[in-house]
């Protein structure tokens, strides 16, 4: 049940309507037999912008992300990313959207038979189809020094530390320009020092290439560097929506919950 | 997607029908219902594979690199099962044919058994359990890590690249493997053979390849192209359609290797059928 200042965080949302929306979604539903994880999900993510998803464990946020890139298929609703409904877009046609999109994984996802080069040149060979071998080369080396990692370009993903597995998927992720990237839980697993690391490589990534992100975490801290605006999810549904200083000024129990 | 119905959910099902079913009943429902998904999920599997085998460019790379992991890395293994498979033979059957005085014969023997019969099927059997239980465990912990979804995210079909790659290396390599565990089988029997007698390596081979014929070697080369493709296959599919915990890895390599090696074992026996009626 939402309360009357959970409603006012949603109607002061309403301000940042004036930017172009690059995903728009619109009463999404998407059911796992009989349980509803989303339910008439709206929400718009706007250009330039982080938007923070914060929600418990089980309340359907890596499963809307999946939803974005087509992972999974939602059951009703749509999903417009840069104005084209991916639920309703063939596999081609979805190839396209996905290639503007960059997907950073909760594991990270570094495939293990490849080195850190080869983890980068996969996309950037599939995608940037046009490129040169120097320039690949050049492009790997640009993204792994913004990421810190310039010299981890021959090592495997097993001789690589969490922190350092987690930069190296989000200089994956970059490698191709996306337009809008979604980090599934970026800082899970990671000690606070290299979590806050992760959070301040966010922002710094969002600077450089101008990117809109959709950040799903419950790390208030990510939350707080990393957010211009955050939602929180609760049974499928936007409970609350705010930025940062009204969710900590909140008096609502569920809100409060999460920010002690 | 695979849809396992439980037999309290077929219980519930039949409580809203108003004829009634006994326990036994239910629960064999349940189980044909598995039984029929998991059928369509194989056939899905297969339309999906041929229609990215046909319909878009190989991964040419990934394929050269696979037929390397199935083929040159399997030599070793086979190199060992063929010597011993043609010493072994030799060794067994030697008594018997001296007591008939056909001890000439046991080149051509051991040659025509290694060739139609021992060599695909023992090398199909090792590689089932090497190459099969490989993919199983390397696809299914990929699934398992979201190294598949990220591959799919990445604008690259994960059945083109993972599973047609490693299908077809598996359906050329496994036939070069099988005609080189046959070769030295041969030179295995040999060594078997020179334990109790003298028979020189080029008269040992003349000997042996003039009992082969056409008939003998053609529908054994085609079968292992069955083989290969068998092994493959049920590898690719176990570890793609893994769970996704840990221990769906393991499951997913252990019913790879029982099922490619109950499979191989099955087109033997169609092919056998085959080849009994083709002319001779």
């Amino acid at each position: 049940m939402k309360t009357e200042e959970t409603e006012l965080l949603l109607v002061k949302s309403s301000k940042s309507a004036a930017k172009e929306a690059v995903i728009e979604i619109t009463d999404l539903c998407k059911s796992f037999g009989t349980q509803e994880v989303l339910k008439n999900f709206s929400l718009k993510l706007y250009d330039g912008e982080n938007l923070v998803v914060l929600g418990k464990s089980g309340s359907g946020k890596s499963v809307l992300i999946k939803c974005i890139v087509g992972l999974l298929r939602s059951d009703s609703g749509s999903i417009k990313v840069f104005g084209q409904d991916v639920t309703s877009l063939n596999m081609k046609d979805l190839d396209e959207v996905r290639q503007k999109i960059g997907f950073l994984f909760q594991s990270g996802a570094l495939y293990d038979s490849m080195t850190v080069k080869e983890n980068l040149e996969f996309p950037l060979r599939r995608i940037k189809t046009h490129l040169k071998q120097n320039e690949i080369d050049a492009k790997i080396k640009e993204v792994l020094e913004n990421v810190g990692l310039a010299d981890a370009l021959n090592k495997m993903p097993s001789q690589l530390s969490g922190g350092m597995r987690k930069r190296i998927s989000l200089a994956r992720t970059i490698v191709v320009d996306p337009g809008i990237i979604l980090y599934d839980e970026p800082t899970t697993g990671l000690d606070p020092v290299t979590s806050k690391e992760i959070s301040l490589l966010i922002n710094d990534i969002q600077k450089k290439y101008k990117a809109s992100s959709i950040i799903i975490t419950h790390d208030i801290e990510c939350a707080r560097i990393t957010a211009n605006r955050l939602i929180m999810l609760q049974d499928g549904e936007v409970y609350a929506e705010g930025n940062i200083a009204e969710f900590e000024k909140s008096t609502d129990k569920v809100i409060k919950a999460f920010f002690i | 997607m695979k849809i396992n119905i439980p037999v309290s959910k077929a219980r519930q099902l039949a409580l809203h029908h108003t004829m009634k079913l006994s326990e036994s009943t239910i629960a064999k429902t349940a189980i044909a219902n598995n039984f029929l998904t998991d059928f369509a999920d194989v056939l899905l599997f297969i339309h999906h594979f041929m229609k990215e085998t046909f319909s878009r460019k190989l991964e040419i790379k990934e394929f050269f690199r696979q037929c390397f992991a199935i083929g040159y890395k399997s030599l070793p293994l086979i190199s060992v099962t063929g010597f011993i498979m043609g010493f072994v033979l030799t060794i067994q059957s030697r008594p018997a044919l001296v007591r008939f005085g056909a001890d000439t014969l046991l080149p051509g023997m051991v040659a025509v058994s290694l060739i139609r019969e021992m060599g695909p099927v023992i090398t199909a059997l090792i590689c089932a359990g090497k190459v099969a239980s490989g993919m199983g465990a390397e696809l299914g912990s990929m699934k398992v890590t979201e190294q598949i979804e990220a591959m799919e995210v990445s604008s690259t079909h994960p059945m083109r690249f993972l599973v047609v790659t490693r299908v077809w290396a598996a359906t050329f390599m496994i036939p070069l493997l099988i005609l080189y565990a046959d070769g030295l089988g041969i030179i295995g029997s040999w060594f078997g053979a020179n334990i109790k007698g003298d028979v020189s390596l080029v008269l040992f081979f003349s000997q042996a390849f003039s009992h082969i014929g056409f008939n003998d070697l053609l529908p054994a080369v085609v079968k292992s192209f069955f083989f290969g493709a068998v092994i493959g296959m049920v590898g690719c599919y176990k570890g793609y359609n893994a769970g996704r915990g840990t221990e769906s890895v393991g499951k997913a390599a252990n019913s790879a290797v029982v099922l490619a090696s109950l499979l191989i074992l099955i087109v033997d026996m169609i092919a056998v059928q085959i080849t009994d009626m083709l002319p001779v």
